[in-house]
């Protein structure tokens, strides 16, 4: 009897495997899971701009969204590869573990987890952007245009990518203009518009003519296009939503990564990566420049975006300091991944304590 | 039947026609008081599937993705009890304070604060194993729950506060101080500065039920503690004095109850459920402690409380169709693309009908007929 049934049990499963192997010669089904909703304007967002991107190269998708970082993250997870899900996009920090958890459990399925650091299985991959390169750019601009020397930072949650970022900023700021200072508030959210618009105002009240964001919604540009200063966009292209304020902004463009990604896994030439692109491969993409910024500073701003591209200049090369004035990179050196990834200390000239 | 002039048009018409009349219960009617709930839920899947029918799905199939497909197998239906079990278990604790006037609304907050104490002490026994440990880790939520509840609890006995704002408002510092604990002092040292913890040691967690399901052992906690709040409820002097407190707290002091000992007392039973559901939680389906401990369960246990009626047994149901709004919202965004944020939409709609049907708790519709 107990054979009969583990024969049969084989049999099954040796006929299931088959069904998913043809499956995926035919076509491939790619999922995408989401931390917000589609109509962010933000970071879930442009993952959904990448999504519509695989479908228009004629690949069948799925997404859910608002998947909270809890207990849930993992039956979502396990339902998709579980329904014929090819590959699995899954693009918040906080689905570490539920994604290597679940890709265990189901190696035919493939997964990509966006801005985590775990590759347990074979078949996780890890993929994020060097928003740092943006944010050079956007210190260049913020440096040459303010009067006040005083630039407001919205920042989200003290991690390296986050602190990783205002230092690009500040940098790239006091090449062009030393006397800046960057003053920070830490908003303790990603998305939260009521919140990100007290900490712009704050920054306003304190002096701030211009105001850049790491997080996600479109509230802090329209605070700065009512206070008549300047703003950033974030993730996508926010200018709409404050023609004047917006100087430009970084774009976050995951449809030429997830386009390649599906593609290879229906042509069997996926393999296990850890991509970090930046502007060079189009992952990052700064959006049209204002009119408001002077046609020199334009100039400036596009040769620096394309010896960024090209690897001429780095964000992080040296010498940079750090807030006592200890050195972080010597002259003439430039920072390496494992030296951006942990990045947990401000660069001289920012104001304020990390909190701890 | 026109015995009365026409007072004001409207009331007019309707006696004259007088078909169906209202009419004012005496009592209300104990029966209609269990059936509501039932009904709520009715109206609410042909309400659902009226929506679903007007975004352009198919309301049937829609429906059979939001409450028969997530739940059709072995799997999916430990996937729904693992859902309703911190529901059930918090709603539990809140019907000890409900149940006697005191309105605890932080649960989310005291779910928090349990699930950082006991992370905390999970944390110190970081890579050592030990039949001890667990015990210990599931104590420690339990006391950081009571610990975070007493404290609207004691300010509204002694201060006399308002325990619906003080709970409240103690929800966003309790997550506050979790940021502040996963982002600096608890972080991973081998994390990258990620918000996170380490993984606790297998003895710091939940015993899984049956290998390849998600299903734990926190389960057993949610129905020991419905067993005693129904032992509670309808067996004890306790049990009785909340009843009293809860219909009149004149009545209550009359009778020379002494009111601040329940009240404490209930916001501590009531905590230590909210404690218990974190530590479910973090010692069961996540292993660790992060920034999202709970998608809002202690805000949702609200409904769920109510939609049982308060009653031990009604809340093990109302648990279980809540949690189901959750899977079903996910079924139903993979296989239909139908918006995940609609199962939200039927949980507003379960509550929002449930205090629409009440009305029938205190008037009656009459069929008069059209006799003469």
């Amino acid at each position: 009897m107990h054979k009969i049934f583990t024969r049969s049990l084989v049999s099954s499963l040796v006929f299931l495997f088959t069904l998913t192997v043809s499956a995926v010669a035919k076509d491939v089904k790619a999922a995408f899971v989401y931390i917000g909703p589609t109509g962010d304007h933000g970071w879930t967002y442009q993952h959904d701009v990448g999504r519509k991107a695989v479908e228009a190269a004629g690949y069948k998708t799925t997404y859910v969204e608002g998947v909270p970082e809890s207990a849930d993250a993992e039956r979502v997870l396990r339902q998709l590869a579980n329904s014929g899900h090819d590959v699995i996009f899954t693009t918040s920090f906080g689905y570490m573990n539920p994604t290597n958890k679940v890709a265990k459990e189901f190696p035919n399925v493939k997964f990509e987890h966006a801005t985590g650091y775990k590759r347990e299985h074979p078949n996780v991959s890890t993929y994020a952007a060097r928003f740092y390169e943006g944010r050079a750019i956007l210190g260049t601009i913020a440096g040459s245009m303010t009067k006040s020397n005083v630039i407001g930072y919205v920042a989200s949650f003290p991690i390296p990518e986050v602190i990783r970022g205002i230092n690009s900023f500040t940098l790239a700021a006091q090449k062009v203009n030393p006397n800046i200072k960057t003053k920070i508030v830490w908003a303790f959210t990603w998305y939260d518009p009521g919140k990100e618009s007290e900490a712009a105002k704050a920054l306003i009240d304190q002096g701030a003519d211009i105001i850049a964001q790491h997080t996600d919604s479109t509230a802090i540009v329209q605070i700065a296009e009512k206070a008549g200063v300047y703003a950033f966009g974030q993730a996508s292209d926010m200018d709409k939503f404050a023609p004047k304020a917006v100087l430009t902004s970084v774009e976050n463009n995951w449809g030429p990564y997830y386009v390649d990604r599906v593609k290879a896994v229906a042509n069997g030439t996926w393999s296990q990566k850890d991509t970090w692109h930046g502007i060079g491969d189009g992952m990052v993409v700064i959006s049209d420049l204002d009119s408001a910024i002077p046609s020199d500073l334009q100039a400036k701003v596009k040769k620096l975006q394309a010896d960024l591209a090209s690897g001429k200049v780095h964000a992080f090369t040296g010498p940079i300091y750090d807030q006592k004035g200890g050195l972080m990179v010597a002259e003439g050196k430039t920072a390496d991944d494992g030296m951006l990834a942990g990045m947990m200390t401000y660069v001289k000239g920012v104001e304020g304590d990390i909190p701890k | 039947m026109l015995k009365r002039l026409p007072q004001k048009n409207l009331e007019c018409l309707w006696e004259e026609e007088k078909l169906i009349k209202i009419v004012k219960r005496d009592q209300p009617s104990r029966a209609i008081f269990f059936l509501t709930p039932v009904l709520a839920i009715f109206l609410t899947l042909f309400a659902g599937g009226l929506i679903f029918y007007i975004l352009g799905f198919k309301p049937f199939e829609a429906l059979k993705f939001f409450f028969i497909v997530p739940i059709a197998d072995m799997y999916g239906f430990s996937e729904l009890l693992l859902k309703a079990t911190p529901l059930c278990l918090i709603a539990i604790g809140l019907s000890f304070c409900f149940k006697s006037n005191n309105w605890n609304i932080g649960a989310e907050g005291q779910l928090t604060f349990g699930a950082i104490v006991s992370g905390g002490v999970a944390l110190l026994f970081y890579n050592q194993e030990g039949f001890y440990i667990l015990p210990i880790v599931i104590l420690a939520g339990a006391i950081g729950g009571m610990l975070y509840a007493s404290i609207p609890a004691i300010l509204k006995t002694y201060f006399n506060t308002n325990e619906i704002l003080v709970s409240l408002m103690l929800v966003y510092v309790s997550k506050l101080i979790l940021d502040y604990l996963v982002v600096g002092p608890w972080s991973n040292p081998e994390g990258f500065n990620f918000p996170e913890t380490r993984q606790f040691s297998d003895s710091a967690k939940l015993p899984i039920l049956f290998e390849g399901l998600r299903i734990h052992a926190g389960i057993f906690l949610a129905l020991a503690a419905v067993v005693v709040s129904w032992f509670v409820f309808y067996k004890t002097y306790l049990g009785f004095q909340m009843k009293v407190s809860g219909f009149s707290l004149k009545t209550a002091k009359y009778a020379g109850y002494k009111g601040k000992k329940m009240i404490i007392l209930v916001f501590l039973i009531s905590g230590a459920c909210a404690g218990l559901a974190g530590v479910g939680e973090i010692t069961g389906p996540i292993g660790q402690l992060h920034r999202e401990v709970s998608p809002d369960y202690g805000f949702t246990a609200i409904i769920v409380a109510f939609l049982g009626r308060l009653h031990p047994i009604g809340i093990i149901f109302a648990s279980l169709i809540v949690a189901i709004t959750y899977l079903g919202a996910e079924t139903a965004q993979i296989f239909m693309q139908i918006p995940k944020y609609t199962g939200q939409v039927f949980q507003g709609m379960i509550l929002f009908f449930l205090l629409a049907s009440d009305y029938l708790l205190f008037f009656k519709i009459k069929f008069t007929g059209l006799k003469k």
